[in-house]
Parts: C-alpha cells; sequence; structure tokens
C-alpha cells in the first residue's frame, strides 16, 4: 500500500512540473498581457516599455520560467500583478470561499443522489423512476449560467427568499477564523454570522449540485441495476435473507463503486462549475479569482498557482479515489 | 431507530438555521424603511477592486472611489461639473512665466492621524514624488510622470526631464511650487486625485515609499493597503477581502460640512446584473455603470438614474499607414458617409450627443465653429471618386467584449457605422478582438488596423489632455504620420501661458484637425450613469465619476 502511495506521489510530482511549464508558456504566449491591462487608455509607448522592464517581461522566456522555478520551490508564487498582495494570500482567501461552495454543493448531491438513484433503480419503471430520469436529463443539459440566473430572478427577484450575491449581507460583522464563514461563524458563537453565511450560501450551491447530482443519480441508477441482477443477488435471496440485509450489505455496497469513481471525477466538474457559478452569485473564490485574472488583468502570478492548485486537487482527489477503491472492493486491496 | 432520531435532529437544526437566516433578512428590510435625515451607512456598489490607497500609485476610477472619500487636493471640482474651483488651497496664482505658482492653503485642515495640514505638509508630498527611487514605484506613478515628467533620479530613460523643480513653505499657509517648464495641464492637474494629499507623519511611519518589485509584480507598502490618512470626510475603517467591502468612517474632525451618513461601504461587485440586482433585492443603496439597456427600466420602476455630464469622447479612428487613407479627401469621405445623428439615436445611451470635435463643450479651447460633416453620402461618394478611392477595402477594429463609459456596446456601434460605409462602397472587414487579447496591442502597438473604435474619458479639465493626448505626436493608432504641422499646433498651445491666448490656440487646433488634419472622426459624448434609489439624496454626480459621497443622506435606521 505504501509503495502504491510512493509511486502516485511522485507521479504527481512529475505532472506538476510539466504542467508548470507548459502553463507559464501558453499564458504568455496568448495575445495581450498585464501591461496592457495595467495601462488601459493610458498607454503610450514611454509607459509600455518603462513597465515591460520593470516587470522583467523583455527577458527571454526562458529565464522568466527560471526565475519563476526558483521562486516556486521555496513555497513563493510571487505577487498579483493586479492587487501587489502575495499570491498565497490571494488564494489563501478565495481557496475557503470555493471549498465551502463545492463542498455544500457535493453534499447535497451526495446526499440526495445516493438515495435517489436507488429508488429508481428500486421502483424501476414506475412514475418515481421516470420523473428521476426526466429530472436528471434536464440537469445534465441546462447550462449552470442559465440555471444560476434563472434562480437567481426567480429566489431573490420575484419571491426574496434568498439573497441575490456575496456569501454574507453587507456591513455584518464576523470574526474571519478559517475562512469557511459558516463553520467560522459556529466556532466563535456568532451563531447569526453563521446562518447568515449559509443563507447566502445555499442558492449557489444548489445551482452548483444540479450536474453532479443528476450524474450521480444516474450513475447509482444504473449501478444498482446491473447488482440487482448479479447471481450473488438471486442467491442471497433465495437463502430467504431479509431484504434489507441483502439491499444494504450486498447490493449497496457493491453499486457504490463506480458511483465513487463518478464522484471523483464530479470534483473537477465542481471546480470548473465553481467559475460560472461564482460569476453568477459574485462570490469571492477561485473562480471568481480565475475569470477577474483573465479578462482583467492577465495575472500572470495568480493564474499559474490557481491553474497548479487546481491540478493538484484533481490529481489529489483521483488518488484518493483509487484508494477508496481498495477500502470498499477489497479484490482491489490484494492486488 | 437511532438513525431516524439523528435525521430528525439534523432536519430540525436546518430548519432552525434557515428560518435565523430569513429572520435577519426580515430585520435588514425594516432597517430600510424609515425617515430622518442624517447617520446610517450608504452601501454602494462598485464594478471592481481597488489597488491601494496610496493616490500617487494609483490610476483608475475603481482605486479612486475609496480614495476621494478619505483624500482631498490643493485644487478642486465644483461638484457636478469640471470647473475648477479651492480645494486645500483656497486659492493659487503664477507668474507671468507660469513656472511658479503660489497657493494660499485652507486654515484648520487636520489630518486623519490628527496632524495638522500646512505648507511643509504640502511640500513634503510634492518632494516626495519627485525623489521616488526605484523602477518599480516610478513605473506605477502613472499620473504622476504625466504630469511632472521625469524624477530627480530617473531610474528608466524614457522617464524625459522634469518639470517639478522645488516647493517651498513661505509660511503655514502658503506654498510656492516652482517649475522648470509651463505646461498647458496646470491648474487643472492639480486637482488630480492621484494627486492628494497625504499625511508626512503617516507616509513616513507606515514606509510608504517601500514599493518592493516581486517576480512579476510589485508588494505596497503598510501605507498604501492598511494605513492610508487625507483630510477627506471619510477616514479609512477597512478593507474585508473575503467579503469584498471596503468600509469607510465618518471624519467626526472634518473642516467643512462633516458627512451626513456615519459610515460608507463600498461593496465589489463585478457582474453588470448582479449589481443591479443587489439594488432592486435593496441590499445596496447605489451601483455605478447600470447597462444602457437597463437604464430605462430601472428609472420607471423609481429608482434615481442620475446622467454625469459627459466628459469623454468616442471615436472612428483613421491609420495613416494605409496610402488610401493619407488621402484626406477619403477621410473626408468617410467622415460624410456615417450617420451619427442616427447612431446616437438608436445605440447611444440617453443624454448623448454627436461630436464634432475631440473634447467636451465644457472644456478650454472647444470651438462652435468648427467644420461639421453632416451624412451626406452623396458627398462621400463623389469624394472618394476624386481620391481615385472607389471600391475601396479597409480592415474594421473593434472590441467585442468590453463596455466603456464612453462604448457600452462596441459590437452594435461597429455594425451601424460598417452599414453607413458600405452604403457609399467602402467595403468592410470587421476585425473583432478581445480588448486585452489583441485589441490594445493591434491597434495601439502595432497599428494592423484601417479603422477602429476607441474613446477616453478626461482626467482633468484641460484641452491637451484630450487632444494633446490622441494627437500630439505620431502614434501607431494613427499612423506613425508625418503630420509635424498639427503636432506643432498642439505643443505651442500647450505652451501658452495667457488664458485668452491659450484658448484662441486651442480653439484653432480644433477648427485645423476637423477641417485640415481630420486623423480621426469624432463620435458621440455619452454620459455615464449612476443609480440610487428613490430615498438616497444629496448624491451629485460628476463629469470626472469623482463623486464624494459626504453629502448622501439615507433613510435612518
Amino acid at each position: 500500500m505504501l509503495r502504491v502511495i510512493v509511486r502516485r506521489l511522485l507521479q504527481m510530482a512529475v505532472t506538476l512540473i510539466a504542467l508548470s511549464a507548459l502553463i507559464f508558456i501558453w499564458l504568455r504566449s496568448l495575445p495581450g498581457g498585464p501591461i496592457d491591462a495595467l495601462l488601459g487608455e493610458r498607454a503610450t509607448p514611454e509607459r509600455r516599455a518603462l513597465l515591460t522592464k520593470a516587470l522583467g517581461y523583455d527577458q527571454p522566456i526562458w529565464v522568466q520560467y527560471g526565475r519563476f522555478m526558483k521562486r516556486l520551490v521555496t513555497g513563493d508564487f510571487g505577487n498579483s500583478i493586479r492587487t501587489g498582495e502575495p499570491v498565497t494570500e490571494v488564494i489563501g482567501r478565495a481557496f475557503p470561499a470555493t471549498i465551502e461552495l463545492a463542498l455544500t454543493a457535493l453534499i447535497i448531491a451526495v446526499g440526495l443522489g445516493i438515495p435517489l438513484g436507488y429508488l429508481a433503480a428500486r421502483y424501476r419503471g414506475r412514475l418515481l423512476d421516470n420523473l428521476t430520469i426526466a429530472g436528471t436529463l434536464l440537469g445534465i443539459s441546462i447550462p449552470i449560467f442559465f440555471l444560476g440566473y434563472l434562480l437567481k430572478d426567480i429566489f431573490t427577484q420575484d419571491i426574496h427568499w434568498f439573497p441575490p450575491s456575496g456569501r454574507m449581507t453587507t456591513g455584518m460583522d464576523n470574526t474571519n477564523v478559517t475562512g469557511f464563514f459558516v463553520l467560522d461563524g459556529l466556532l466563535t458563537r456568532e451563531f447569526d454570522a453563521s446562518a447568515d453565511a449559509l443563507w447566502h450560501l445555499l442558492l449557489p450551491a444548489i445551482t452548483l449540485a444540479t450536474i453532479p447530482l443528476a450524474v450521480i443519480v444516474r450513475i447509482t441508477r444504473a449501478s444498482v441495476l446491473d447488482v440487482l441482477n448479479e447471481d450473488y443477488v438471486r442467491t442471497a435471496e433465495a437463502k430467504g435473507l431479509r431484504h434489507r440485509t441483502i439491499r444494504g450489505r450486498h447490493v449497496l455496497r457493491n453499486a457504490l463503486l463506480p458511483v465513487v469513481t463518478a464522484i471523483g471525477l464530479q470534483t473537477g466538474a465542481l471546480l470548473a462549475g465553481a467559475v460560472l457559478t461564482e460569476k453568477v452569485y459574485n462570490w469571492g473564490g477561485l473562480g471568481t479569482l480565475i475569470t477577474d485574472s483573465i479578462t482583467g488583468s492577465r495575472d500572470y502570478p495568480v493564474l499559474q498557482a490557481i491553474i497548479l492548485l487546481a491540478a493538484l486537487v484533481f490529481v489529489a482527489v483521483n488518488m484518493l479515489v483509487d484508494l477508496s477503491y481498495a477500502v470498499i472492493d477489497p479484490r482491489v486491496r490484494v492486488r | 431507530m437511532q438513525a431516524r432520531r439523528l435525521k430528525t435532529a439534523v432536519a430540525v437544526a436546518a430548519v432552525a438555521v434557515l428560518a435565523a437566516g430569513a429572520a435577519g433578512c426580515a430585520e435588514s428590510d425594516r432597517d430600510d424603511s424609515g425617515g430622518a435625515k442624517t447617520g446610517g451607512t450608504f452601501i454602494f456598489a462598485g464594478a471592481g477592486d481597488p489597488k491601494n490607497f496610496d493616490p500617487i500609485f494609483n490610476d483608475d476610477g475603481e482605486t479612486f472611489r475609496p480614495v476621494r472619500q478619505m483624500y482631498e487636493t490643493l485644487v478642486s471640482h465644483k461638484p457636478g461639473t469640471a470647473d475648477l474651483e479651492g480645494g486645500l488651497a483656497e486659492s493659487w496664482e503664477h507668474d507671468p512665466t507660469g513656472k511658479i505658482w503660489t497657493f494660499k492653503l485652507r486654515k484648520g485642515v487636520k489630518f486623519h492621524d490628527g496632524t495638522a495640514f500646512n505648507a511643509a505638509a504640502v511640500c513634503f508630498n510634492f518632494d516626495r514624488w519627485y525623489n521616488m527611487k526605484g523602477a518599480a514605484a516610478q513605473s506605477q506613478m502613472m499620473y504622476y510622470a504625466d504630469v511632472f515628467g521625469g524624477f530627480a533620479k530617473n531610474e528608466v530613460e524614457t522617464a524625459g526631464e522634469p518639470v517639478y523643480n522645488k516647493c517651498e513653505a513661505k509660511d503655514d499657509g502658503t506654498a510656492v511650487l516652482t517649475l522648470n517648464q509651463y505646461k498647458g495641464a496646470f491648474p487643472g492637474a492639480f486637482a488630480l486625485t492621484a494627486l492628494s494629499i497625504s499625511s508626512p507623519d503617516a507616509l513616513k511611519k507606515y514606509d510608504a515609499d517601500k514599493v518592493v518589485q516581486n517576480g512579476d509584480s510589485f508588494e505596497y507598502s503598510a501605507y498604501a493597503n492598511e494605513h492610508p490618512v487625507g483630510t477627506g470626510p471619510f477616514t479609512f475603517g477597512g478593507w474585508d477581502k473575503a467579503k469584498n467591502e471596503i468600509v469607510l468612517n465618518r471624519n467626526a474632525d472634518y473642516w467643512g460640512e462633516k458627512a451626513k451618513v456615519d459610515k460608507v461601504i463600498i461593496k465589489i461587485i463585478k457582474d453588470e446584473s448582479t449589481r443591479k440586482q443587489e439594488l432592486k433585492a435593496g441590499t445596496v443603496h447605489g451601483i455605478d455603470f447600470p447597462a444602457p439597456a437597463d437604464r430605462k427600466a430601472l428609472a420607471d420602476e423609481g429608482y434615481q438614474v442620475l446622467n454625469r455630464p459627459s466628459f469623454n469622447i468616442l471615436y472612428l479612428g483613421i491609420n495613416q499607414k494605409n496610402p488610401k487613407l493619407k488621402d484626406l479627401r477619403v477621410r473626408q469621405a468617410i467622415a460624410y458617409a456615417l450617420n451619427r445623428q442616427q447612431l446616437v439615436q438608436t445605440k447611444a445611451p440617453g443624454g448623448s450627443s454627436v461630436a464634432d470635435q475631440f473634447l467636451p463643450d465644457t472644456v478650454l479651447g472647444y470651438a462652435p465653429d468648427v467644420q461639421k460633416y453632416e451624412h451626406n453620402p452623396e458627398k462621400a461618394k463623389q469624394l472618394l471618386k476624386e481620391a481615385g478611392a472607389e471600391g475601396l477595402t479597409l480592415n474594421f477594429y473593434y472590441p467585442p467584449d468590453v463596455t466603456r463609459p464612453y462604448m457600452p456596446n462596441p459590437q452594435e456601434i461597429f455594425t451601424v457605422l460598417a452599414n453607413d460605409l458600405q452604403a457609399v462602397g467602402i467595403k468592410v472587414n470587421g476585425v473583432p478582438r478581445p480588448w486585452n487579447g489583441g485589441f490594445k496591442d493591434d491597434v495601439q502597438q502595432f497599428g494592423k488596423h484601417d479603422l477602429h473604435i476607441l474613446g477616453w474619458t478626461g482626467d482633468y479639465n484641460d484641452p491637451g489632455n484630450f487632444v494633446g493626448t490622441f494627437f500630439g505626436r505620431g502614434k501607431a493608432e494613427f499612423g506613425d504620420q508625418a503630420m509635424t504641422e498639427m503636432f506643432d499646433a498642439i505643443a505651442k498651445a500647450d505652451a501658452t501661458v495667457d488664458e485668452a491666448a491659450k484658448k484662441a490656440a486651442w480653439e484653432q487646433v480644433n477648427r485645423d484637425i476637423a477641417a485640415k488634419w481630420l486623423p480621426a472622426i469624432p463620435v458621440w459624448h455619452a454620459p455615464p450613469a449612476i443609480v440610487v434609489t428613490k430615498d438616497v439624496k444629496g448624491l451629485v454626480a460628476s463629469p470626472l465619476t469623482a463623486e464624494v459621497f459626504d453629502t448622501v443622506t439615507v433613510p435612518a435606521k
């Protein structure tokens, strides 16, 4: 097991280094750049030259990459071009916001998705199943952007159940401990802040959860149907085991394997979805940061760091999924 | 059984939390009704992050919004206009050479840290800017470099000769500024937000000059990030970056009339439609830059849509690198081909007007009698024929992905202008390029285009800031032209000290631009809007988007 982990970690490191070079070169090959963004309409050739030199963009790209890597090994991602803050600080602030959103969405997706998928399979062909199938189809095909604006229109403009944007009511005091607002409120016993944060969190989280929810429902349903047809289930039934035991121990447990894989893959989808969801709800997370850094200022240091971080999360989650196979399915452990 | 109990508990907790949230909502709804006039918090939605709060290192509107609440400049603008009036200086005068400027300072003014504002403080600020060290710092002082050229020691060769010579404090209330040369930008430029006066004590205490380059970027001082200290009606209360909120508190020791609200919160909401939704949900009192298409609907719903007097220009640029476009007749033909009146009526925000020169009529040097190009397709065709430019094909660059105050809808503007041109037989190749992904490079640096749309919002009341910026010298944007006659005329007008002569010189420049040179075609002046709820009173919209919120009242709690 340990050897597997070490090997996966090494693979991860190589992937990330290759990726860093790729991102570095790709970003700088795009038209435009931070100089243009910083200077706006006020660009004169002198100013352009001055800033280009000051930022070191007049040097060859490998020199720039070398500088970047040299800082990176010491954990220094540089400073944001736009704000001048260390990138680690900028990301450190945005990261909890996105994780809070994505985790809540994941909880909604898994918490609803597995039971719904299971029920749909159990009552296959009946009304509940048909409704679920239709619902998931809609969930998968509706663009997040559209859904976000639709929900926002309905629940914040027509009926004022939720706030339109942001993570907390403007002007509300809270103590920042972890950056997870809901958790912070609980930790510091500022329960109204916690409730307020949760109230702001729900609509974006529901928006973000739709696609993973639909995927999880469908995969659970298919997987449960597969297992129900397996010989060992029939054997168990023939042996006269209680239905509850069969469903829990035999069906659900075995059906969960592909579902776990799907959840892992959906993490990527969640992060991608967060970009759009955060934009719609003015959620100050990584998604907002990444769009701002591309369209607003071509903030190379921030972009590089986010992409690397996203890659790291993605690779790490996949590794965890692989390892969790071993926990769920003993056959994998043997190998 | 146990599981069921747990489930029930979770459900109850969730409902309780939701109810608490909803209660919080109901409470805040109640806050917004009521009547009294002072106190309370004014919440305004801005469209972007500020960079930091040290005025001298900044040049963008979103940074200047909070900065203007906290700081003041020597010369100020009459509220709602671009006309100059006393700021921290009650009056000013210059000698006949325009090189020695004497400022009579306002008395009884204190910085937020309790230290006195006086001539020594003014000179400290000017000296600080002039003596700024380090390429990192100097490269960020855009407006200073624009107005004052170089520094005591230029860190880069391109910085130019310094205009600033010295500043002397004659007495506490008199600061005398000596320049190496006169510039037409004065006194308007003394009103630039970037040249706001900071507390010398705070500048020293929080290491304001320490701008460090780190990798691709610059790191600013504690002064710029956490301890800005000016003399303005509001003091710095903090910037919560996790919540995107900047808090400003009323300055109880302000020298003038004190701010009516206790607090201003600037909430940063980048998405246009989200700003509108927040306004409608009652969570903010005002928003900046509403979509032009939303303005009417918002006004109909009872919101106050305040049009700022136009202080901008949208133009159709012509690149004379194309030999065909070097011929004045062809450029005139293009001008005659455009139906700008119709464009303004159909595509411009309400309150816009057709432009016939490159500066608004409130700026010195605006000539009422320039040659105007009314829509005249026949004349356009005839001129093209005379110039032997029939069947002309032009590459027309435009940025489809941005909205600017002077250009809310580039794609639509392009479409209409292109149709006008096609109607007189000019074939148009539309070339859409992302603003920051090729448009500015291709147009301003490489000059790849034949035609383009672009514009400008003025910084202060001076013709040089408009006309000089565009046509004061050869630029890739208009073809690296040899229009030396035009460059010389502009330089001469800018260097004229006598006010009347200066006015006449600039008027002549504007007449000649329209009749003799026509390097581009002015299209329109468009007023950007600011929107507040109907119970917000006292907000004065500024043509320079330089609103100060001290006169604003919100309904009390």
